[in-house]
């Protein structure tokens, strides 16, 4: 068992014919992903890459039964893409661009929600249950399979976590990246609760940064339903107020979302923290 | 992106937000001529990016131009230090010169996107004129909330509600809706991150006017409005940083000694952390991007070392799916090619580490090597002393 993502995945990738779609598609292939379609209008009949392409996404799915997509188109057009993914059905859709305008979330969630689809991102580096499958950008050779799950707001942090277990010989059930905007599909808590119901999965890493209430609001959720033992990271303990740290949703606001603030929440609510990022892996180790 | 308060107001009243009669000023006789053209008592207000310029000298009232003249003159070129601007200030160069209005009442309304509910708030509060956080920390139940459904848009019932909440009614039902409705068109249209009428002003008259405004773009979305890059103010913003921007480089200069360069966003904030935590101060967040190429990397380092303050640099690359190798061998190229004479400590971690390492040792330079980020942090704080 894993979440989300596992042997039965059927992915179709959207903005596949470019160069990060179309790298990133051969690596989730070799990881031994089923990449079952690409989707780019106008070249629909066409194989890429060995891969037969598509006009639109319900196509990808009628002929091809993809279940899961990912999103590797501009941001001017991912917001679209992430609706377009939605409106044929599809279950899962992962969306890696970086940089979608705010109110494009807005709404592109507001249909995903009506469709009963499942986004993960924006602007995150996608979800991988390791030795069974991988849709989005990671370095599949540092993970390991194994009992813990990993949510994450960041990519190459989430690496950092991921290489520190795995080095601890840690494996991971499912790790997925939650993506660092204002906006996105899969929150902490959505994360947990799958994690929650998973048999394989025996306890959680979750890295957090600074901005937003997410953190607090899934350190009240561990208190109250969780059932598993969870450890915590917050980035940005010595960001200033007020400024954007890269991730558009990484920022304290009206001094709102402090590390300290989101560090407390957590250990007051059974969460153990590591202070320091290099001490995630071993944090993990004395639980399990 | 941020903007100053006069063109905030231009752009709220080209939606339909009614705003006082002012100009900008750029010199003491320009003040002078602004206040004659719209007689009586003038308010001069320092044009920085940063709120709190009232309790900092930068907001004061002048009966006459020559006054108004007066003041103008200090306030150019003064250095404006509020609880937003940091302790070194911001040097004011620009005042706008605005009517006096007689004040009845003063209210708050911002829009903003709430994370949790994934929807525009609209925010609205009678005790207006003060710090809305102040105002959300201390009386929660003076702060009303409108949540706008984003398939259906705003409706005439929100609208409503809120003018009530505020207790703008009778007459002043309808002007106060009218505008609550520019506003968040305003918000819509331009896509700001935030739009902000602080105090939203009530007069002796019972006319209604956004006494001050703040509006912040989304980054995200300027793109598709290239007549706002216009309104961007270059010397608001540090000169390392707009070089940071123009390589696509996301930098944000700190007061510390120790210059960081890491991939990605979230690993650059933990290693200012560990630095931190192993006894050091970073002097910036530093994001080189995902790939970490040659390129990226010497700009990156012409952007560290033009911060003079910095004493040694730390460079932590998680290689994933670029191979550490190729990731020294960018950053070995990009030091020899610039010529760094502090010390650096590289940290490499993922694929092809051992060969990325030797790059790094055989390169002939004095790299200083670490495993692991706590190695990395003691190495680069015992240099950087």
């Amino acid at each position: 068992m894993a979440i989300l993502v596992d042997k039965n995945t059927r992915l179709a990738v959207q903005g596949i014919t470019g160069r990060e779609g179309t790298f990133h598609t051969q690596q989730c292939k070799a990881y031994g992903t089923k990449v079952v379609a690409g989707i780019t209008p106008g070249k629909g009949g066409t194989l890429h890459e060995g891969i037969p392409i598509f006009n639109t996404v319900e196509e990808a799915v009628q002929k091809e039964g993809a279940n899961a997509t990912v999103i590797f188109v501009p941001p001017a057009f991912a917001a679209d893409a992430i609706m377009e993914a939605a409106a044929a059905g599809v279950a899962l859709i992962v969306c890696i661009t970086e940089g979608i305008p705010t109110l494009d979330m807005v709404r592109a969630m507001a249909l995903v929600s009506e469709c009963h689809s499942r986004l993960i991102g924006p602007n995150c580096p996608g979800i991988i249950s390791p030795g069974k499958c991988k849709v989005g950008i990671m370095p599949g050779q540092i993970f390991k399979e194994g009992p813990v799950g990993v949510i994450s707001r960041s990519g190459t942090l989430t690496y950092e976590a991921v290489h520190q277990l795995s080095g601890l010989s840690i494996g991971q059930s499912t790790c997925i990246g939650i993506g660092g905007d204002p906006v996105i599909g899969t929150s902490f808590i959505d994360a947990l609760t799958l994690f929650n119901q998973d048999p394989e999965t025996q306890a959680i890493v979750m890295v957090g940064e600074i901005g937003g209430t997410a953190e607090e609001e899934a350190a009240k959720y561990i208190k109250e339903q969780m059932k598993k033992p969870v450890v915590g990271f917050i980035a940005g303990r010595t960001a200033p107020p007020g400024r954007r740290m890269g991730h558009a949703g990484a920022i304290i606001s009206g001094g709102k979302g402090t590390a300290a603030e989101k560090m407390e929440a957590m250990r007051q609510c059974g969460i153990h923290v590591a202070l320091s990022p290099a001490e995630i892996g071993e944090t993990m180790a004395k639980l399990i | 992106m941020k903007i100053h308060e006069f063109q905030a107001k231009q752009v709220l009243s080209q939606y339909g937000v009614p705003i006082p009669r002012g100009e900008v000023a750029t010199s003491p006789y320009e003040a002078y001529e602004i206040a004659s053209r719209l007689g009586g008592t003038v308010v001069v207000k320092a044009q920085i990016h940063a709120g709190g310029r009232g309790k900092g000298g930068g907001v004061k009232l002048a009966s006459t131009p020559a006054e108004a003249e007066e003041i103008a003159a200090k306030m150019i070129g003064m250095t404006l230090v509020t609880h937003q601007t940091g302790p070194e200030g911001k040097t004011v160069r620009r005042v706008l010169i605005e009517e006096g209005l007689p004040i009845k009442k003063e209210f708050y309304l911002g829009i903003v996107v709430d994370r949790g509910t994934q929807r525009p708030v609209i925010m609205a509060s009678p005790a207006g004129g003060m710090d809305i956080e102040k105002v959300a920390a201390e009386t929660p139940h003076l702060i009303f909330k409108e949540f706008i459904n984003p398939c259906v848009g705003l409706q005439p019932f929100s609208l409503k509600k809120l003018a009530f909440q505020l207790g703008l009614t009778g007459e002043l039902l309808a002007p106060t809706t009218k505008i609550i409705a520019a506003l968040y068109r305003a918000f819509e249209a331009v896509d700001a991150s935030l739009v902000e009428i602080n105090p939203f002003l009530l007069t002796e008259t019972n006319k209604l006017y956004a006494l001050d405004a703040k509006v912040n773009f989304d980054d995200n979305a300027i793109y598709r409005h290239k007549e706002l890059l216009a309104l961007r103010d270059f010397y608001e913003e540090d000169p390392l940083e707009i070089q940071a921007s123009r390589s696509s480089i996301n930098y944000i200069r700190l007061d510390g000694n120790i210059g960081c360069m890491v991939n990605g966003a979230g690993l650059a904030m933990a290693t200012m952390d560990i630095i931190k935590l192993a006894g050091g101060n970073p002097a910036n967040f530093l994001d080189v991007g995902g790939g970490a190429t040659a390129d990226q990397v010497r700009n990156a380092f012409k952007i560290l070392l033009g911060d003079r303050k910095v004493k040694a640099v730390l460079i932590n690359i998680f290689g994933g799916i670029v191979r550490c190798d190729v990731v020294a061998s960018g950053v070995v190229e990009a030091a020899k090619s610039i010529g760094v004479n502090i010390p650096v400590v590289v940290r490499l971690e993922g694929t092809n580490v051992d060969k990325g390492q030797d790059v790094l040792r055989n390169s002939g330079m004095k790299f200083t090597v670490a495993t692991g980020m706590k190695d990395a942090a003691e190495k680069v704080v015992a240099l950087a002393k």
